[in-house]
């Protein structure tokens, strides 16, 4: 990230100085960071509503329905890990859209597959299938995307939910047609 | 079970992921007006344009597409610029946000997750993932193109 952000700051430069348009460009620069603060106030309070919304759907018991319902999906997909709690919940808090409790839930459920593998350098099927899993992004509900929607003012910002949903599906199978593709081909580096 | 405290804990969490989006925010939202300010994503669009052209992908999302798999924050804030630019029920901003909702921080996520464990190869790992990606982004360009 830090020669993306410089390398973007340089190709400005390089361009604005060709361009002739150097003080343009800065004050471009010093509105688009105060613009940062409006964008970010006005989709702060629907992303707040809706975490509290899900909070409440985690506490009230939705998400140990949603661990009964994943329970048989999860278990067709890792057959030979033998606790499965924590790929769980990892799973529910990624649909539920909580990152915040997905990653030490996910880190936790790699460290143990990391020890089934007998902690080998090269992963095993069952990890790297866990990390495509989160590297392709499941969510029910993506509350960011659609604050950003709102905000910006449009007219209907939940009907790229089914779409949303279609997409999603689509490419976390073929990661997961890949990576199955690849270990069949012998590939476990 | 108490609704109120709960809500209250859950929009907690809520904003402190908003806090956690500002720094990066900032740096590309000023990074962002800067380019199109000094003329540079509209030459890189042109340069870029035969190729994209022909498939008709449109040009406006490539940027977004490069960072995604890169930065979290980064991509939450040249994707509210881009849906800001071209207006929020544009088929830019839907598709944009399609394939920012059907991908994921790619190679942060790899890193984090393999970081506490003895694994050194992880080659497989980001072919299939980096393939997803690909296919959400092209599912992306699909869908936005198939219902608008």
């Amino acid at each position: 990230m830090n020669y993306i952000w410089s390398g973007l700051l340089i190709i400005s430069f390089v361009f604005a100085a060709l361009g002739g348009n150097l003080q343009e460009t800065l004050t471009a620069g010093l509105s688009g960071a105060a613009s940062s603060i409006e964008v970010l106030l006005s989709f702060a309070g629907i992303m707040c509503f809706w975490s509290g919304i899900l909070k409440i759907a985690h506490k009230s018991g939705a998400a140990q329905f949603c661990e009964k319902l994943l329970s048989p999906a999860v278990r067709r997909l890792f057959p030979r890990v033998k606790n499965r709690k924590s790929i769980t919940m990892n799973i529910i808090a990624n649909l539920l859209g909580m990152g915040n409790a997905a990653t030490p839930a996910g880190v936790a459920a790699m460290c143990e597959l990391d020890r089934e593998n007998g902690q080998k350098p090269t992963p095993s099927h069952e990890m790297s299938r866990f990390a495509v899993l989160n590297t392709a992004s499941l969510q029910l509900f993506p509350t960011t995307i659609i604050g950003i929607l709102a905000s910006c003012g449009s007219k209907d910002p939940f009907s790229i939910i089914p779409l949303i949903w279609i997409s999603s599906a689509i490419s976390l199978t073929a990661a997961l047609l890949a990576e199955w593709l690849l270990w069949k081909r012998g590939d476990s580096k | 079970m108490p609704c109120y405290q709960t809500f209250i804990e859950g929009v907690e969490e809520g904003l402190k992921t908003v806090v956690s989006i500002l720094p990066a925010l900032v740096a590309i939202l000023s990074a962002a007006a800067m380019l199109r300010q000094s003329g540079a994503i509209s030459a890189i669009c042109d340069l870029l344009s035969p190729v994209t052209d022909f498939f008709g992908f449109p040009s406006e999302v490539l940027p977004l597409a490069i960072i995604r798999p890169l930065s979290g924050g980064g991509s939450i804030g040249l994707l509210t610029d881009t849906v800001k630019t071209y207006g929020a029920d544009s088929t830019i901003a839907r598709m944009a946000c399609i394939m920012c909702a059907s991908t994921e921080t790619t190679f942060y996520t790899i890193m984090v997750y393999f970081r506490k464990t003895k694994v050194k190869y992880t080659k497989r790992v980001i072919l299939a993932a980096v393939f997803g990606d690909l296919v959400g982004i092209l599912c992306a360009f699909c869908l936005s193109k198939i219902n608008f």
